[in-house]
């Protein structure tokens, strides 16, 4: 556990990287974290179209209000946007990279010294009937690598913020596919 | 003494006949009514009241018979134009 | 005093609504238009459940959203709006309506770039030109200000009959959470006294409001002595004037209440011994003290002045925060085409006759969205000490952050 962190995410419009964002935040509050910010990338929502989102955690008040440029952690939902530089763009040294997809960290082929994590969000939640609209939402269920891999707030705070935003029901699904994704997390350390 | 007595602090005041003053001295002709035309005062009963109903400046009474407020008219001449009977006529002021 | 009620994380423009709802608005109209429109849906929603007894008014532009606003600010109701941009720019008619009628009514500027070319994105270029509609004008630096600054506007604009516009930045504060304390509806209405009008329409008692006033002054119908249009328009002035010592008791006693004080006109950070002074306005604020805290480390003795309330210009205290000041280098969201940035034209001005003789750099920044980092605005004061020398005081022109 860190005392601030700057989180990007990346998605597509629709698969809920900016849900994912404050879900995040409200966790870290929980966390004991005073300062926490979530913030869309600026600009018109376009479904399918890449976005990207961002979290900022620290122990005092947040006092940046510019983009992430150097993310501690970089959240990818969609492996397909791998293929743009902006993705892994200013990740810093010993950081990590999250990615839903099937591979293991090692057949990513990304370069960089930071660390990879990856878990099969889309098919745990294809599994569990996790689908809006005809779209696997995946960005809940990425929270569980996200908290495998860096450890910056727990479990029980991820299931409170989930608690405090979903219905029971919704709540339930959404838990299962987090911890379903947390446990199948590969790690591959290199930073 | 300056203003500050009237104690507003937006434009106000109260509805009053004459807040832009005796609008009549604007006329340059004013209407005259042909008692032996008019329907009210042809049938001595309320009826008609066109007079009365488009004089803008509300100078004309609707009663029997009509009567116009020359303090505020200002001698359109609507009433002589709306006039079914022909009977107002307007004549120039001297 | 500790913080009361309960903290949430919230959007600026869900702590608007937040705001709204706690200072029990009676009428919102309001037309949507980006990053604003969360604001209208947020409150829409709050009257449709049952909990905000208000009337929404829907409408077909912003023009006619502010002309129901004066309405029902003129009979009595505590009047609500929200604009950006465009639609604040059709507003223009209606700002001075409303400010010369005297109405305390409010309106929530979420602050966005106009176009030509059509931008959706952050600058303060809307509310800037709005200035001279005699309204005041306070600018949040974060979402809790925002929340905070309109349960004060209410108190304000009710006392002193002027209306009040606060500002924050659109998609910067308007779309990022970040944590709200959210103060007790008792709390609100021990703080907030039901609205008195100064007007107020009576069958029983008719009155004309804003009639036709001609040049000079007359005596009206009853025989009194009334103001012409100049008496009036002096008025809205001195309120304006007097309007920073009622701003700074409201600042105070919110303080007392909700234990966040804002007892002055300005934001101040490290200022003690600062010979150099950052100064910028809204949500920058937040970046500049980040951009301080570097220049501190490379041993620079600079601090930040965030102005908070930009209408009325806070000149004497902005002379007294920078009287020790060698270097101002002012940072502007907008730009009066052909001089240069608004704030830094009216620092000038306090400036002048005083005793302050300090170098002044502009830099014109974070136009449509251009995000503005610490390290530029670290760069822009590291190029302007470099540069700083007395008989070069002010330069004609400001220089602009971006890639020309």
């Amino acid at each position: 556990m860190q005392d601030y962190y700057e989180i990007r995410w990346h998605g597509r419009g629709g698969q809920g990287a900016i849900t994912a964002a404050k879900i995040l935040a409200q966790a870290a509050y929980l966390e004991g974290y005073q300062g926490v910010t979530a913030a869309p990338s600026f600009g018109a929502e376009r479904r399918g179209a890449p976005i990207s989102a961002s979290t900022r955690i620290g122990r005092q008040t947040i006092m940046v209000v510019s983009q992430i440029e150097n993310p501690n952690v970089v959240v990818v939902l969609d492996h397909t946007l791998l293929k743009y530089d902006e993705v892994t763009s200013g990740l810093i040294r010993g950081g990590w990279l999250i990615v839903n997809s099937w591979r293991h960290p090692k057949e990513l082929d990304v370069p960089g010294d930071f660390n990879i994590a990856t878990a099969d969000a889309t098919r745990v939640c294809s599994d569990l009937g996790l689908v809006v609209a005809g779209v696997t939402v995946v960005n809940t269920a990425i929270l569980g690598s996200f908290v495998r891999a860096t450890e910056a707030v727990s479990m029980s705070n991820i299931e409170k913020a989930i608690r405090g935003r979903f219905s029971d029901s919704q709540a339930g699904i959404n838990l299962a596919a987090i911890a379903q994704t947390y446990e199948m997390t590969r790690l591959e350390r290199r930073g | 003494m300056g203003t500050r007595d009237c104690q507003h602090i937006c434009a106000e005041s109260s509805p009053a006949i004459g807040e832009a003053g005796k609008t009549g001295e604007w006329r340059d002709s004013f209407p005259v009514i042909d008692p032996e035309k008019c329907v009210v005062a042809r049938q001595n009963k309320p009826a008609c009241f066109l007079c009365w109903l488009y004089c803008p400046d509300a100078v004309i009474t609707k009663t029997v018979p009509i009567q116009i407020d020359m303090e505020y008219c200002k001698g359109c001449g609507i009433c002589a134009q709306i006039c079914p009977a022909h009977a107002i006529s307007m004549i120039r002021e001297q | 005093m500790a913080e009361k009620g309960s903290t949430r994380i919230l959007d600026g423009n869900n702590a608007a609504a937040q705001g709204a709802k706690l200072s029990r608005v009676q009428v919102i109209a309001a037309y949507p238009i980006t990053p604003q429109s969360p604001v209208t849906e947020k409150l829409s929603e709050f009257v449709e459940k049952g909990e905000l007894d208000a009337q929404y008014v829907a409408v077909e532009s912003e023009h006619s959203a502010l002309a129901v606003c004066t309405s029902a600010s003129t009979v009595g109701a505590r009047a609500f709006t929200a604009s950006s941009s465009h639609g604040l720019a059709y507003m223009h008619e209606m700002l001075h309506w409303a400010a010369g009628a005297r109405l305390p009514v409010f309106l929530a500027c979420v602050n966005r770039a106009i176009g030509a070319p059509w931008n959706v994105l952050n600058d303060q270029q809307d509310s800037i030109s709005q200035r001279d509609t005699g309204w005041i004008q306070i600018y949040a630096r974060n979402n809790q200000e925002i929340l905070d600054s309109i349960i004060q506007a209410y108190r304000i604009a009710e006392s002193v009959y002027v209306p009040v516009m606060v500002c924050y930045d659109g998609f910067v504060l308007s779309h990022t959470e970040m944590p709200v304390n959210l103060p007790s509806q008792e709390d609100v209405d021990r703080f907030l006294p039901p609205y008195k009008p100064h007007t107020i329409l009576d069958p029983a008692n008719p009155r004309n409001y804003n009639l036709v006033t001609f040049a000079n002054p007359r005596v009206n119908a009853e025989g009194v002595l009334c103001h012409g249009y100049m008496e009036l328009r002096y008025l809205l002035q001195e309120a304006l004037q007097n309007s920073r010592e009622t701003i700074i008791k409201v600042g105070q006693e919110f303080g007392e209440a909700f234990g966040r004080t804002y007892s002055s006109t300005l934001w101040a950070n490290r200022l003690d011994d600062a010979n150099t002074v950052i100064v910028a306005m809204g949500s920058l604020v937040m970046e500049a003290t980040v951009a301080a805290d570097i220049l501190r480390e490379a041993g620079h003795k600079v601090g930040v002045l965030g102005l908070r309330v930009f209408r009325p210009f806070p000149k004497a205290d902005v002379v007294k925060a920078l009287e020790k000041s060698r270097l101002i280098v002012v940072f502007d969201k907008n730009i009066s085409y052909g001089l240069e940035g608004a704030t830094c034209s009216e620092i000038k001005s306090a400036l002048y006759g005083s005793s302050v003789r300090a170098v002044i750099r502009n830099f014109i920044v974070g136009l449509g969205g251009r995000d503005v980092k610490a390290r530029e605005l670290v760069d822009a004061v590291n190029r302007s000490l470099l540069s700083a020398k007395e008989d070069d005081l002010t330069r004609e022109y400001p220089e602009w952050i971006c890639a020309i």
